[in-house]
């Protein structure tokens, strides 16, 4: 924190930001040597790309489970060596399987996310799919949450092997309205991920494609709404307690009261322990506007965020505006945003970056990484300054996480 | 009984495309396979009983819908995946 606090006294100038990218590389050049595994989930496997921390040269290890759906793909940094893998195909339902030896060999959860007979009044539900996979904190080695579609929220103690419901969550009375079966995307599909505060583990949020932000301080037990001020513009109440599109939500690891979202509606920001939401991409150029799916926060500082803005103008493409693909940077919390597009095509290229496609490293320099739904990843070493296509020819591109192995 | 398994869940068969199960009905049948090989019932049934979308049942030649379905000892079951798309 108190060298980015430096970085922005820095007076802007050539001769300071040549100084400050010297000085960058020489520290990448005589850091520790670091590996970095980026995990990628596709709609037909999983691929892993291996680098040091130049981040310029990958080799690619898999496909890993051709043929499957992977969601979600993801290191577990308690240890740096279990991977989970939400997978599916187009005939076979919905599981996980789980490495302990970084991708060597698999095993699928004996008991994978499923649903039990619901109380009285709630409605049978069957899990089309997990979405989502949340390591615990450290204080709590083989614990993870699971997201699924239909909404639904599930616990691991046995680092993945077997999945219990979250009950609080999946029989809350309020699920129906918070998270309304028929409120999914086209292709049938809804969006839900845990976020735990690494102060206190039974604190923690749920973001939903269908009710917005939902925060729980007791484990999961009880659950209440976290949507003040965030727009929806597509209800007949345009700020509703519940029922937002919060495609992304992140939370400062080092300051976890700050949250950011990138929702359908905007970009947010909310400082807790205040509730009501700040859209900061009223601040993004109107021509770009602030809609997109991703948004990647800078772990050593916490006004410091990456999004990457789509178009949604009347029929929604949300493609890169104009067809000129940028990532859109703040350093100060989102009252100012920094177009990044070297690298980029110029012309006619029409990313759709998913809401789990997006991630960083935690490196410094931070590394960024995306994953687009036309199959190509693309990685930054040098914070969103310059970009470099690191695979193609791909599928579609579900998730993106970076880790660094050690 | 004769049970035929797609290459889609053969991971789970050891590769065999065919296995010999017991079972006077689909139920008891299902439970016979995810016992001698977890985790196959929930590939192709979900937790509602519901046999998934993109998965065909034949008994004896013909097509079911639902788990509650008598077998002969003699009767074929035949697992198909099918129609899922690009």
């Amino acid at each position: 924190m108190k060298r980015s606090a430096d970085k922005r006294k820095r007076p802007k100038g050539g001769v300071h930001r040549r100084t400050a990218a010297t000085a960058r590389k020489r520290n990448a050049s005589t850091a520790r040597p670091v590996e970095i595994a980026v995990l990628v989930g596709t709609r037909k496997c999983a691929l892993i790309y291996r680098g040091d921390s130049s981040r310029r040269r990958w080799r690619v290890d898999g496909p890993h489970f051709l043929g499957h759906i992977i969601d979600h793909i993801v290191l577990d940094p308690r240890d740096r060596r279990t991977l989970l893998a939400a997978a599916r195909t187009g005939h076979l339902g919905p599981t996980v399987f789980r490495s302990l030896d970084m991708g060597k060999t698999w095993t699928e959860a004996t008991r994978p996310p499923m649903f039990g007979r619901p109380p009285e009044g709630m409605a049978e539900r069957a899990v089309d799919h997990t979405c989502s996979l949340t390591p615990a904190l450290a204080g709590e080695p083989g614990v993870w949450y699971a997201g699924t579609s239909p909404a639904g929220l599930f616990r691991s103690e046995d680092g993945g092997a077997t999945w219990s419901e979250l009950e609080g969550f999946n029989r809350n009375r309020m699920l129906p309205k918070w998270a309304p079966p028929e409120n999914v995307t086209p292709d049938n599909q809804a969006f839900g991920a845990v976020l735990i505060d690494p102060r206190q583990a039974s604190h923690m949020y749920y973001s939903s494609s269908a009710a917005g932000v939902l925060e729980t301080s007791d484990g999961g037990e009880s659950w209440r709404p976290l949507n003040c001020n965030v727009e929806a513009n597509f209800l007949p109440d345009p700020y509703p307690e519940y029922g937002q599109d919060t495609h992304c939500l992140a939370m400062h690891p080092r300051n976890p009261d700050r949250l950011y979202q990138q929702n359908h509606c905007g970009i947010y920001r909310l400082d807790r322990p205040g509730e009501e939401w700040l859209r900061i991409g009223r601040n993004m150029p109107a021509a770009v506007g602030d809609v997109g799916f991703g948004i990647v926060l800078d772990p050593r500082n916490a006004d410091r965020a990456w999004v990457f803005p789509m178009d949604a103008t009347a029929t929604w493409p949300r493609t890169s505006p104009d067809g000129k693909p940028a990532v859109y940077q703040t350093r100060d919390g989102g009252a100012s945003w920094k177009r990044q597009d070297r690298g980029f095509p110029r012309e006619h290229a029409y990313f759709t970056v998913l809401r789990q496609a997006f991630a960083g490293d935690g490196l410094d320099p931070l590394g960024l990484y995306f994953g687009t739904t036309s199959g190509e990843l693309w990685i930054s070493n040098n914070e969103g300054e310059e970009w470099t296509q690191a695979a193609a020819h791909l599928q579609r591109i579900l998730s993106v996480e970076a880790t660094v192995l050690g | 009984m004769r049970v035929i398994i797609p290459s889609q869940l053969r991971s789970y068969t050891r590769g065999a495309a065919e296995v010999e199960m017991t079972g006077a009905s689909l139920v008891e049948v299902l439970a016979n396979l995810d016992a001698a090989f977890p985790g196959i019932r929930f590939r192709m049934i979900d937790e509602l009983g519901r046999i998934r979308p993109h998965i065909r049942i034949f008994v004896a030649r013909e097509l079911v819908r639902t788990l509650d379905v008598p077998l002969k000892p003699n009767d074929e079951v035949h697992i198909v995946g099918a129609l899922s798309g690009g």
